[in-house]
């Protein structure tokens, strides 16, 4: 039981901590609880569906199928992130200046569009990892003998999932108001990195991207990617232990870009209020 | 046509759990999954990881690789499911 557990642990602990990181991302814009929300239920959804064709999908594409939905979904993934953290660039001092003055979160209202980046965000973070495990339950649930109880091991590691994802996002809300957009902006630009060095892995896997240099580094004998501190790291900022020449330089790239992206509409925004107001 | 190899899942286990692959090579592996159980073919050692639902195939390239040893498990069954792949 405790088995089945952990490894749906595992598999939830990337949506969560990424969902917990976009609601504190987005603190402050209106009704993104809902969003957020429709954006899970739409993910798992999409899980039980990619679950159900997973045969399907996995043969498509000469057998590259998933390697390529995984890819998608990731490369997706992160353009929105980049869009939200752009988007904030411009607003998000406004925003935090009128919650200190106030001293309390005001809501401000988005375009759909920018509701709808961070809804994707969540969809496809639930779509990833919640069709393995979806896969997993099924299999546990129709492996007869003994399943029940592995199967409630799986409910466990769900719920768990779930309960640490609440207290990382109640830990960033602790975070003082003057700081607390520069860190979640940080937070989901290394995300966003991490994400395409990901992406940039399984289009290798499909043969579509030369790895370029099989290793760049290997540090496995100081922080091993399958230990706990190095699965938390590898979901928040992307650690490897041993990555291929291409996915440092997709990681690499999208830092450098978006970070570019943000400074200059962050930029341009300053110059614009300031203009207006001279 | 490169080469291609097959490992057989069978009892949560791999069949052969050792394979011996040229180095410097493409190489396909084939892994057949005959259990009725879903299983995750992860190696960190040749940085693949591919969903094989129960009673199917699925197919994982890998290298050209340098000779050595590289490890792989299946995740789902990491207790029985263990295996290396060598390259020379």
């Amino acid at each position: 039981m405790l088995g089945s557990a952990v490894i749906v642990f595992r598999e939830v602990l990337e949506a969560a901590l990424i969902i917990s990181i976009v609601m504190g991302a987005t603190r402050g814009v209106a009704a993104r609880g809902r969003w957020v929300l429709g954006g899970i239920a739409a993910g798992v959804g999409g899980a039980i569906l990619v679950a159900a064709f997973a045969g399907a999908i996995s043969d498509a594409v000469q057998g590259r199928g998933q390697e390529l939905l995984n890819a998608c979904v990731l490369l997706a993934a992160v353009l929105m992130l980049a869009w939200h953290n752009i988007w904030v660039s411009s607003h998000g001092r406004q925003l935090a200046g009128e919650m200190r003055k106030v001293g309390h979160d005001v809501s401000m209202g988005v375009k759909p569009l920018s509701a709808l980046a961070l809804a994707l965000v969540t969809f496809f973070a639930v779509l990833r990892e919640g069709s393995e495990t979806a896969l997993f339950l099924y299999s546990l649930s129709a492996s007869g003998a003994g399943g029940t109880s592995l199967l409630f091991g799986g409910v466990l590691g769900l719920v768990g999932g779930v309960v640490l994802g609440v207290i990382v996002y109640r830990g960033l809300l602790a975070i003082p108001l003057r700081h607390f957009f520069s860190v979640t902006g940080w937070l989901v630009l290394l995300l966003a990195a991490g994400l395409a060095a990901n992406a940039a892995g399984f289009l290798n896997q499909a043969g579509l991207l030369p790895a370029l240099a099989p290793q760049m580094w290997n540090t496995s004998a100081i922080l091993s990617q399958g230990s706990w501190a190095g699965t938390l790291l590898h979901i928040l900022v992307g650690y490897n232990d041993r990555p291929m020449g291409i996915q440092v330089l997709f990681y690499g790239v999208t830092l450098v870009v978006i970070y570019a992206a943000m400074r200059l509409v962050g930029r341009q925004h300053e110059q614009s209020r300031t203009a207006a107001s001279a | 046509m490169a080469a291609e190899y097959t490992l057989v899942i069978k009892n949560h286990r791999f069949e052969p759990s050792e394979v011996t692959v040229p180095a410097g090579k493409r190489v396909k592996l084939v892994i057949d999954n005959r259990d009725s159980s879903v299983e995750e073919f992860e190696s960190h050692d040749l940085r693949r990881e591919k969903i094989v639902p129960g009673n199917s195939r699925g197919v994982v390239w890998v290298g050209p690789l340098p000779a050595g040893k590289y490890h792989f498990y299946g995740e789902f069954h990491e207790d029985t499911a263990q295996g290396n792949l060598i390259a020379k």
